[in-house]
């Protein structure tokens, strides 16, 4: 059996009073991608901030890749800051709102992590870099800036940005809510070539078609705790849960296909 | 001069009794630009740290930011010239004038630059610093590669007026013995009785100066508008 590459143990998240994750346990294996549903406001989005700990948990433990994080004892992560910079080089993160730094072309926005973070020589992050966008077909547009991007290509340099850091895990926050319906396709596809080609993926998102045909296994969350979870085919056509039926129910009720969303 | 008749003659008999006096106050123009370049530099040095610090969360970072720029803002600049010229020596310290004048004035123009520091910080959406933390980079780089090279753009245009500011009011160094254009004048007009000549003059020559800051400034802008 092979060693779990993240493992969330009663991941609390608090802001002021308010308990946003009640406790969230799960494992992810190398290779797996896993959908991350539920409501706006059930903490999917909170949960996958406290992965590369861009929201610090309140209580709980992360063990990523061999590095283990106690968050109640805070006083130890401030030391630990390195570290915690460390483990976000090794975790990839696309945003719904792409995030590309607009003061910086396409190769630029690629290039910049490797060589700031890694202290990668330019020549090399160039050549990854380019082979990337090459991979996605943007090449041609490697010396542009991302406001001369459609919606899906900037979304695309995002990922590419993501990858060129070669990273474990990545992580998808509704990558696909701020596009234009004709413009998810190509987004949800180069997601579906990388989980195809073996990246360990956590996906958030309202696209159940993609969690159905793509990730391996579906996490349900509801009110900050995991409701259901299961091999995503299986849990996305017949839930056992009550809650993930009326959600998946208010979803999918839509007279176009499930990948048009309102 | 009413001796003369022709205009010409005239003309010429003026420009005679000013030329002497411009030579000097063309090396008063230059102390201007030191004192104005001196100053512009620490103040953008006191508006970042204090832009820095007042949109800081934590309370000990913040709370001096805070009080600084309201203190500065609240005060009279000339009032800030004196307690630095005058006021600080009564505590043992004693500044050369133009030390005096370009701390005093750096320190003014810092909460001003301060607060334009701050407009342009908030301007940058947050989405911009979060990709950057999210993909391991320090705090430090994520200011120096990401945010600062974006706010830059942004707060050009108020920054270059906060500029030609500064350069302006070097001429309240005059009150603390720096020879700067203003009291460079003044001294001429002591001796030759003619405010109204060497006052336009000096008028002119500030603002030829302050011309060339804000044509500097509008070329920047051009260049940096054009990339993206």
């Amino acid at each position: 059996m092979a060693e779990a590459i993240l493992t969330l143990s009663s991941l609390h998240k608090q802001y002021g009073g308010l308990e946003v994750l009640k406790g969230i346990s799960f494992n992810v294996m190398p290779r797996e991608v896993i959908a991350i549903i539920g409501a706006s406001g059930s903490g999917k989005s909170t949960l996958l901030r406290c992965v590369n700990l861009l929201e610090i948990p309140s209580s709980g433990t992360l063990s990523f890749d061999g590095v283990l994080i106690d968050f109640s004892k805070p006083e130890r992560l401030w030391r630990r800051g390195l570290s915690l910079r460390r483990l976000r080089t090794r975790i990839g993160m696309v945003f719904q709102s792409y995030n590309l730094w607009p003061h910086k072309t396409v190769l630029e926005n690629v290039t910049e992590a490797p060589i700031r973070v890694k202290g990668m020589a330019r020549a090399e992050a160039v050549d990854i870099a380019r082979q990337l966008l090459a991979r996605i077909g943007l090449l041609e547009k490697c010396d542009t800036y991302p406001s001369r991007l459609s919606g899906g290509q900037q979304q695309r340099v995002a990922i590419v940005r993501a990858l060129a850091m070669s990273p474990k895990l990545m992580l998808f926050d509704e990558v696909t809510s701020a596009l234009d319906p004709e413009l998810i396709g190509e987004v949800l596809d180069l997601m579906a070539t990388l989980a195809a080609e073996g990246m360990t993926m956590l996906v958030v998102t309202h696209e159940i078609a993609f969690a159905r045909d793509v990730s391996t296994r579906t996490i349900f969350v509801d009110g900050g705790r995991i409701a259901e979870e299961g091999p995503s085919r299986e849990m996305l056509t017949s839930p056992a849960n009550e809650r993930t039926r009326q959600f998946l129910r208010r979803v999918l009720h839509q007279p176009v296909s499930a990948s048009a969303r309102p | 001069m009413s001796d003369f008749i022709n205009p010409v003659e005239r003309a010429a008999a003026w420009w005679h009794s000013i030329e002497e006096y411009l030579p000097g106050m063309l090396e008063s123009c230059a102390i201007v630009v030191e004192l104005t370049a001196a100053v512009i530099i620490l103040s953008w040095i006191c508006g970042l740290v204090a832009a820095l610090g007042k949109t800081s969360t934590h309370p000990v970072l913040r709370w001096p930011c805070e009080f600084y720029i309201w203190f500065i803002r609240g005060t009279p600049t000339l009032i800030q010239i004196f307690i630095v010229y005058f006021g600080i020596p009564q505590l043992g310290l004693r500044l050369s004038p133009f030390t005096a004048g370009v701390v005093a004035l750096g320190v003014s123009s810092g909460a001003y630059v301060a607060e334009i520091v701050r407009g342009g910080l908030s301007a940058i959406p947050k989405g911009q610093t979060e990709s950057a933390i999210a993909i391991g980079m320090s705090a430090r780089q994520c200011l120096q590669y990401i945010v600062l090279p974006q706010v830059v753009r942004i707060i050009l245009p108020p920054i270059t007026n906060e500029a030609v500011t500064t350069l302006k009011n070097t001429s309240l160094l005059s009150t603390i013995t720096i020879v700067e254009l203003t009291l460079k004048s003044e001294m001429i007009i002591s001796y030759t009785f003619r405010p109204f000549d060497f006052y336009i003059i000096a008028a002119i020559l500030y603002l030829a100066m302050t011309t060339s800051l804000m044509s500097t400034a509008t070329w920047i802008e051009g260049r940096l508008a054009r990339r993206y």
